[in-house]
């Protein structure tokens, strides 16, 4: 193992991140005139897809799944997985809503509370990953009952409503253009753009995105040449556990309460929607505009098969052929 | 490319499938599930009216009763459409509210099916009396056990209203009519028949006079009976059910099971498309359309009556 990757030390990781990229830009681009197409046909298919309260209701259904699947790129760019993003989501919805609710503080408390119990979980997460090197698969899997147990705990096992905070739900739900009147973008899709141009900035721009590809790329080669790759994984998962503190906020303002119960199955349409926009599970590759795409496809796809009242027996069907497609393609990639 | 023939005709296929409908009513149901045969049953009844009545239905549900966002969406899609009106059974009705208050304002009327919704928006709820029906499963236990002893509640969660009134019915019949009855503990399994089973015999390991154990809902019901097998208790427990399915329609007939409650889903269906249209048409509705319920043991399973109700 050593001696193969000594090879791979030469490249610099930013070289090996920039030829990651380019890999992904042909999936990229499938994946942008898919949802293009999709859309085109669902327009022609029924009057009432491509209308303002329509594709509201698509930005809206996508924010939470977006935010979390931008989260779980940079673990899987990582050659990692992380299959607690949902239930850490509900975690920190419940630690925003105790602290608001419960406790009586500020708005901005139980903002930053789920910010910080979400880097917190993120964080033990990568400790358990990189130092005690349990596979990510069970490491993760452990914090997702770990995350929803708490969550079942703190809250008793009932929904926790904002009744004292009726501007908790503004946050997902209010609107910062209200001039634009048949189409008031909620604040999660906002929230949703914003942190995809933030994300996408750290991955491509900054030293954590580069060594998030060479690792995902060639973890020993990495180590050997001097990095502490242990440490930039923790700091990786931390981050994802930092969005899935976004996410909680999300979904706990749009539901305007926390509802303990919720996330379970959540990390697999995350996963499935960074998968879908190339992101490599084997790491190394991928981008949050194609997850954003991604995260799109899928809740285009649902939306539009509901609009042209399609049996939802058939919609899981459709959604899973989707994603072993996408899959598939990316597996052709890898061959060539 | 090849990817978008592939998914081009099998988006073309399913609108095939999905068929385009006429100049009718539309009344899309947003129920808590589809995977259960509860829901299936409520389903069929739903399309049973649809057909009588000559409109259009579609019925949709979350995978799991925690999905309350994904309820969220279905229920958004669904106004997306323009429907003439909406049947709703709400997982939360607070975070559904935005949505009910969207519906009013395009004036489609709502009918709330299940489980009420904390709001004046929807015309009618059609459900089934669960208070009286649970009130009515404690006589039966009282009637079976003698009239005095212990006994044990497995419910399937404390938050939904089901949970909280079947648990309330049943609690409150006992304490206030038998006196000699004495309930040992109410645990909660999530519906979920292994949890259940857990419970069940965690509970008769720790109380050895229990004489009888009520299910309240199908899941909690298995639960309980497999919990009551396993630890060699059949025919010293009175276990009392609640909903069919299969198995529990197996251990009624055989009499592992001393009977059940059984709601009507078929008539909660048939009843929110039936008042959708009343409706639609400017008729008055009454603010609660009692779906009904019926005690099943094997002295009446096959009885034509209550056949028509239960579901495999």
């Amino acid at each position: 193992m050593a001696n193969k990757s000594n090879a791979a030390a030469v490249t610099s990781p930013a070289k090996m991140a920039s030829r990651a990229r380019g890999v992904s830009a042909r999936q990229k681009l499938l994946a942008f005139s898919s949802l293009v197409l999709l859309i085109i046909v669902f327009s022609i298919l029924s009057p009432n897809f491509f209308q303002p309260y329509n594709l509201i209701a698509i930005m809206l259904a996508t924010a939470v799944n977006g935010v979390l699947a931008v989260g779980v790129t940079f673990v899987i760019i990582t050659g990692g997985i992380d299959l607690s993003v949902g239930t850490m989501m509900t975690f920190t919805a419940v630690m925003a809503a105790q602290t608001v609710a419960v406790w009586n503080l500020p708005v901005i408390v139980g903002v930053l509370v789920a910010l910080l119990v979400g880097t917190i979980c993120g964080l033990a997460s990568g400790v358990m990953v990189a130092k005690f090197r349990i596979p990510p698969f069970i490491a993760t899997l452990g914090m997702n009952m770990l995350t929803k147990g708490l969550s079942l705990i703190i809250a008793n096992s009932k929904p926790i409503y904002f009744t004292n905070a009726p501007s908790f739900s503004k946050i997902s739900m209010g609107t910062m253009f209200p001039f634009l009147e048949n189409f008031q973008i909620p604040n999660a899709v906002i929230i949703l753009f914003v942190l995809a141009i933030l994300a996408s900035f750290v991955l491509n721009n900054t030293i954590l995105g580069r060594y998030t590809f060479a690792i995902g790329s060639n973890e020993e080669a990495v180590r050997l040449s001097g990095i502490n790759t242990d440490r930039w994984k923790i700091a990786v998962y931390g981050v994802n556990g930092l969005i899935c503190g976004i996410a909680g906020i999300l979904i706990a303002s749009r539901l305007n309460s926390a509802q303990p119960g919720l996330g379970q199955g959540y990390e697999l349409d995350a996963i499935a929607a960074a998968v879908i926009g190339g992101t490599s599970l084997s790491g190394g590759e991928g981008t949050i505009l194609g997850t954003i795409i991604g995260a799109f496809i899928m809740s285009t796809l649902t939306n539009g098969l509901r609009i042209l009242s399609v049996p939802q027996e058939w919609q899981i069907v459709t959604t899973g052929i989707i994603i072993i497609f996408a899959v598939y393609m990316d597996m052709l990639r890898k061959r060539r | 490319m090849k990817k978008r023939t592939v998914v081009l005709a099998f988006i073309l296929m399913l609108v095939a499938v999905g068929s385009l409908s006429a100049q009718q009513y539309y009344i899309p149901l947003i129920s808590k599930g589809f995977q259960h045969q509860f829901w299936q049953a409520v389903k069929q009844g739903a399309e049973q009216a649809a057909k009588e009545l000559g409109v259009t239905i579609t019925f949709e549900g979350p995978e799991t009763e925690a999905m309350v966002d994904k309820q969220i969406d279905m229920l958004a899609a669904a106004l997306a459409k323009n429907p003439s009106a909406l049947g709703f059974a709400a997982l939360d009705s607070k975070a559904a509210i935005p949505y009910l208050q969207q519906a009013q304002a395009k004036k489609i009327p709502v009918i709330a099916f299940d489980s009420g919704v904390d709001s004046n928006i929807p015309l009618t709820t059609c459900a089934t009396d669960n208070i009286a029906a649970a009130a009515y499963a404690a006589d039966k236990m009282a009637e079976l056990i003698g009239g005095a002893g212990e006994i044990a509640v497995v419910v399937h969660d404390q938050t939904s209203r089901t949970g909280i009134d079947r648990r309330d019915g049943f609690v409150n019949r006992i304490k206030s009519k038998y006196p000699k009855i004495t309930i040992v503990t109410v645990q909660y399994g999530g519906g979920d028949q292994l949890k259940s089973t857990d419970l069940t015999k965690a509970i008769i390991q720790s109380h050895p006079n229990l004489k009888g154990v009520f299910g309240a809902n199908e899941g909690s019901a298995i639960g309980v009976l497999n919990g009551v097998k396993e630890m060699g208790k059949i025919g010293k427990l009175v276990v009392i059910g609640y909903d069919s399915g299969a198995q529990q329609l197996a251990a009624v007939r055989s009499g592992e099971m001393a009977g059940a409650i059984t709601q009507n889903p078929v008539g909660i269906g048939y009843q929110v498309v039936a008042s959708a249209v009343k409706a639609l048409k400017g008729e008055k509705l009454p603010t609660f359309v009692d779906t009904g319920f019926y005690w099943y043991d094997k002295t009446n399973i096959d009885d034509p009556k209550i056949q028509a109700v239960l579901y495999q």
